[in-house]
Formats: C-alpha cells, sequence, structure tokens
C-alpha cells in the first residue's frame, strides 16, 4: 500500500448456527443426500404457513453478545427484507433491521505491534437462502435445504485498516463462535461468509472515501488478497485522477481480481417492516444472567493464561488453543503430571505439537476424538523430566502407546528400557572403555579433542542408548581431564 | 416523487405492469391513504413507542427439536418444473 494512504475496512460476517434444527421451522439443519429432502411448507414459503422462533437461536445471539462485549437489547423485533430472488421463496427474508438484539461490541485482535480493538456495530438475527445452481441445467436450479436455516450477521465497526487486519479479525471470530460451540466455523463451506466495505483516504484526513462493497470472499486467503487488490486498485485509481465509484464488487478467485457486480440501476429498496407473524423477544436479566454462566474462557484469554500460568512461548499457546479440544487435552495431560514444573510444561507442549498434532492431522479428527489417555502423556514427560528414560526411548515408544494399551510405565520396566543414570555403574562402564582404547586416549590427551564424542558414543553402544548421556558426559570429563 | 411516479416505482419493486389508466386510479387511491394516514401526524406522539404488533404476546418459542420434513413429492407437486429433485426455474445468472 502506498505509504500515504490508509484503509478504512469494515466488515460483514454471517455465520450459521449449529442448531438443530431451522430458524423458523422444524425442519434439520443436516444437510441431506437430494435437495429439497428438509423443506415444509414454512421454509419453502407456502402461503398462509406461519413461522416460530428457535429459541436456541436467541439463545447463541446473546451468547455471542455477551462473549463479544455487547449490549443485549432487552426487547427486539424481526422485520422483513423485500426482494425477488428464486431462491427466496417468500419474496422476504426475515431478518432485524432497527434494533438489532446485539449492539456496541469489541473484539480483540492480536497483531505484530500488539492487541487492536475492532469495535462490533451489531449482531443480528436472520434467515438463510436456498441455493441457486446455474451451472447444471441451462435453467437455475433451486435448492431450499438450507432456506430458513439460521444466520447471525456481525457487523465490525470501520475500525479495520488493512488486509492483513482483516484477516485476524475474521480468524478471531472463527476461534470464538468454535469454543462457543454455535458455529463449526467452515470458511469453504459456507458456515462463515464475509463481505468487506473497502475505502482509501489519504493518511490524516478523517473523512471516509467513498466505498465499494467486496463479495464472494470465500476463504481466508482469498479475504485478505481481495482486500489488498481493492485497497491498491482504489489508490491507484485516485492517483491516476479517477474517482470511485459506489460498486459492488465481486472477488474472482481463479483470476485474483474484483470485479463489478451487475447492478441494477436504482439502489436497492428493501421496504422493510415490521414481520407481523412473529411476536417480539425480549430478553430478561436473568436470561443473561444463565448464558454469562455458562460462557468459556475464550481463545485469546486462554492464550494468555498458558503464557503466564505455564510459561509457554507465545508460539505455543497459540497453536495450543487454536483448537478448543487441544487446548483441553494440554490442560488434562498438565493436570495428570507428578512434576508441576515449567520445564515439563514445555515438554508436553512438544509432545502435543509434533507427535499428537501429526496423528491428528493424518485421521483428520479434533483432540477429543484422540483415545491416548492424557495420563500416558504425562508419565512418559514426568519419565523424561525425572531422566528415566531418554528422549530417544520416549520416542521409540510413543508408538506402543497407541498400539499396546499399556502405559509408558508398564512399557520400560517390561523393555528394559530404564535410563540407565547410577553413576558407580557408568563410572565402571567408562573406565572399561578408556582402558580398551587406550592409543585414543593418549591421542586425546595430545589434543585430539574431537575424540571426546567417540567415547560418549562408545559408552551409549555397550547400553543401547540407554545411559544417560548427561551423566557420561560428566564422568567421562573427569576421568579424562583431571588425571 | 410525485404520485404518478410513486405507483410506477412501488410497481417495478413488485415486478407489476400497469396500463396508464390503472397507474392514474391507483395513484389517486394511494393519495387517499396517505392523507388519511397523514391525520397521525396532528397527534402528539413526543414519548410513545412505535407500535409495531397489537398482540402483547412476546417470546413466543419452540424447542430445538427437528420434526419431519414434506415428503419429496409434496414439496415437489406445485413445480411447474423441476430437474430430479431441484426446482428449476429460468436462468437467472
Amino acid at each position: 500500500m502506498k505509504n500515504d494512504y490508509e484503509a478504512v475496512v469494515g466488515l460483514e460476517v454471517h455465520i450459521q448456527l449449529l442448531t438443530n434444527t431451522k430458524a423458523f421451522c422444524s425442519c434439520t439443519t443436516k444437510f441431506g443426500t437430494s435437495p429439497n429432502m428438509n423443506t415444509c411448507p414454512v421454509c419453502l414459503g407456502h402461503p398462509g404457513a406461519l413461522p416460530t422462533l428457535n429459541k436456541s437461536v436467541v439463545d447463541y445471539a446473546i451468547t455471542l453478545g455477551l462473549a463479544t462485549g455487547c449490549e443485549i437489547r432487552p426487547f427486539s423485533i424481526f422485520s422483513r427484507k423485500n426482494y425477488f430472488y428464486p431462491d427466496l421463496p417468500k419474496g422476504y427474508q426475515i431478518s432485524q433491521y432497527e434494533d438489532p438484539i446485539c449492539y456496541d461490541g469489541a473484539l480483540e485482535i492480536e497483531l505484530a505491534e500488539g492487541q487492536k480493538r475492532i469495535g462490533i456495530t451489531r449482531i443480528h438475527i436472520e434467515e438463510d437462502a436456498g441455493k441457486s445452481i446455474h451451472d447444471v441445467d441451462i435453467d437455475t436450479l433451486v435448492d431450499l435445504n438450507r432456506s430458513g436455516v439460521a444466520l447471525l450477521e456481525i457487523v465490525s465497526e470501520p475500525d479495520i485498516r488493512s488486509a492483513q487486519e482483516a484477516y485476524q479479525y475474521l480468524m478471531q471470530i472463527r476461534q470464538i463462535v468454535m469454543y462457543l460451540g454455535i458455529c463449526d466455523g467452515n470458511l469453504e463451506e459456507g458456515s462463515l461468509r464475509c463481505d468487506a466495505n473497502i475505502s482509501v483516504r489519504k493518511r490524516g484526513t478523517e473523512k471516509f472515501g467513498t466505498r465499494t462493497e467486496v463479495k464472494n470472499l470465500n476463504s481466508f486467503r482469498n479475504v485478505e488478497r481481495a482486500i489488498e487488490y481493492e485497497i491498491n486498485r482504489q489508490i491507484e485509481l485516485i492517483e491516476s485522477g479517477g474517482t470511485i465509484v459506489q460498486h459492488t464488487m465481486l472477488w474472482d478467485a481463479t483470476v485474483h481480481e474484483t470485479k463489478v457486480m451487475r447492478t441494477k440501476e436504482k439502489a436497492h429498496d428493501y421496504r422493510y417492516f415490521p414481520e407481523p407473524d412473529l411476536v417480539g423477544v425480549s430478553v430478561s436479566e436473568e436470561w443473561m444472567q444463565q448464558i454469562r454462566q455458562r460462557l468459556p474462557e475464550l481463545p485469546l484469554a486462554r492464550k494468555q493464561r498458558f503464557i503466564e500460568q505455564f510459561g509457554l512461548p507465545k508460539y505455543d499457546a497459540g497453536i495450543l488453543v487454536d483448537e478448543q479440544s487441544l487446548g483441553d487435552y494440554f490442560e488434562s495431560v498438565v493436570s495428570k503430571l507428578s512434576g508441576k514444573t515449567e520445564e515439563s510444561y514445555k515438554l508436553v507442549s512438544n509432545w502435543l505439537m509434533t507427535e499428537v498434532m501429526r496423528i491428528l492431522s493424518e485421521r483428520k479428527i479434533p483432540a477429543s476424538e484422540f483415545e491416548l489417555p492424557a495420563e500416558f502423556i504425562a508419565e512418559l514427560v514426568d519419565l523424561l523430566v525425572t531422566n528415566t528414560i531418554s528422549s530417544k526411548i520416549a520416542k521409540e515408544i510413543f508408538p506402543q502407546l497407541l498400539t499396546s494399551n499399556k502405559s509408558p510405565i508398564e512399557l520400560v520396566k517390561e523393555q528394559g528400557l530404564a535410563q540407565i543414570s547410577d553413576e558407580k555403574l557408568i563410572e565402571s562402564l567408562v573406565k572399561d572403555i578408556l582402558s580398551q582404547n587406550s592409543e585414543n586416549v593418549e591421542k586425546y590427551k595430545a589434543g585430539k579433542s574431537n575424540l571426546f564424542g567417540f567415547f560418549v558414543s562408545q559408552v551409549l553402544k555397550q547400553t543401547e542408548g540407554k545411559a544417560n548421556p548427561k551423566i557420561v558426559t560428566e564422568i567421562l570429563n573427569r576421568e579424562l581431564n583431571n588425571n | 416523487m410525485n404520485p404518478i411516479e410513486t405507483v410506477e416505482y412501488v410497481a417495478e419493486l413488485a415486478r407489476l405492469k400497469f396500463t396508464e389508466d390503472e397507474i392514474s386510479q391507483f395513484a389517486n387511491q394511494f393519495q387517499n391513504i396517505l392523507s388519511y394516514i397523514q391525520t397521525i401526524e396532528e397527534l402528539d406522539l413526543e414519548g410513545i413507542e412505535p407500535l409495531t404488533h397489537i398482540s402483547q404476546a412476546e417470546n413466543v418459542f419452540r424447542e430445538d427439536v427437528v420434526q419431519p420434513s414434506l415428503p419429496l413429492e409434496d414439496v415437489l407437486r406445485n413445480a411447474p418444473k423441476r430437474n430430479e429433485s431441484f426446482f428449476k426455474v429460468p436462468k437467472v445468472l
């Protein structure tokens, strides 16, 4: 970005809620094998069919509102947003207009230079439309399985100043809604959708430039790329003497460009009016209190706690909290450690980030479905920290933990894998090795100091890798250098 | 917007076509309705919340429990055209 310009970006994020049923009818939200399987007179928009609000939808809206520091409106109503499109069978979308259920919140995002607060203007409840398919038949095909599925729309303040910040904001929303268990966070499958309002202005000016809206940002990379592209397009246009026109743009992921969407000449007029078929929603203090008590620790707070409580590096903490159940698994392992030291915590983190995460990604499962008991990892780390086994042996027995159903201690006993830390024993081994290699000892004493490694490896070889290398080194040092 | 333009605008939004006679007839009727509504503006409504529903009811909820959907054949029964189990409509893109 040219340095004398700054971007002003606001995001509208739609999240699809993980309710069992749709917002206003009892059809399942699971996508059936066939189109239109999960529909009924309400979500098909048949005349006379009446909507009834799903209580969980309100519950989830309040949950997200409280988690993002929003005010919760004591009384709110639904409105009809009127427009024609084949995948909107009623001819209107039930939404909230003037008085969204949540408003005036914020969330923190993490940037290289520290945390930044991004304001949330509003969060409101609405229903999804169906799906139009344009490329299978000569005509348009319509599947209404998604029609009426509950969404929350989260509108940010124009506090975002770069594509990178937009990316971080979206990641943070995704993590939060997944932690809250209200959305599966899958951007590619459309459970999380994002539109961006973008303008640029000269640094130091207060007035916003003319903005464009960019739609179709269906992956995290696309969000960043599309916003970056649109910011640069606007700056170049202004620099070359042009003016920004308030268009709706579509991101084309195949050619990496934003393009003007074919829009009608007249501005959209949705003719919002109160939905007469649904009564208002009133949220009591008790209801909010119940939800407040259920709120989990949020990812960023948890990350901070992992850094402070366990002395973990920022990088480790970030990875461990990214997926909630991995963080849970970490805490479970840590709670079962006999030695609760920062050294042990870091070792647990290392095992989870390497061996455990490798298996999880191979099997494509979350940590909650990982069968290895947390005790086993804790035991393994305890054995390492007390020098009972070497890290080489630990790596060797790890796969056996998964297949044998035996604990690390059992395996170590059974196979005689315990590390030899007995100083007397190691001393006698060292003396044997040195007397068998008297020629090399002479060379070493004559200055060929790299032979030290040779002696260490000989002792380890003698013990099949079980001798504690630290003690071997100490004793060798004493024997070779002090005599 | 004059009354004729208003009728034309609303008709366009509703995708409806009318003859000139119909439009001027509706324009008159719109005028009557609007001036009738305008009498409300003579009232002092300071501090009165807009009334959106006549009913006093609130929080009418349904539990989040799945009920059977409509059988597919019933879903598609009134569809003028279909392709397998899709509704088929004139090309829109």
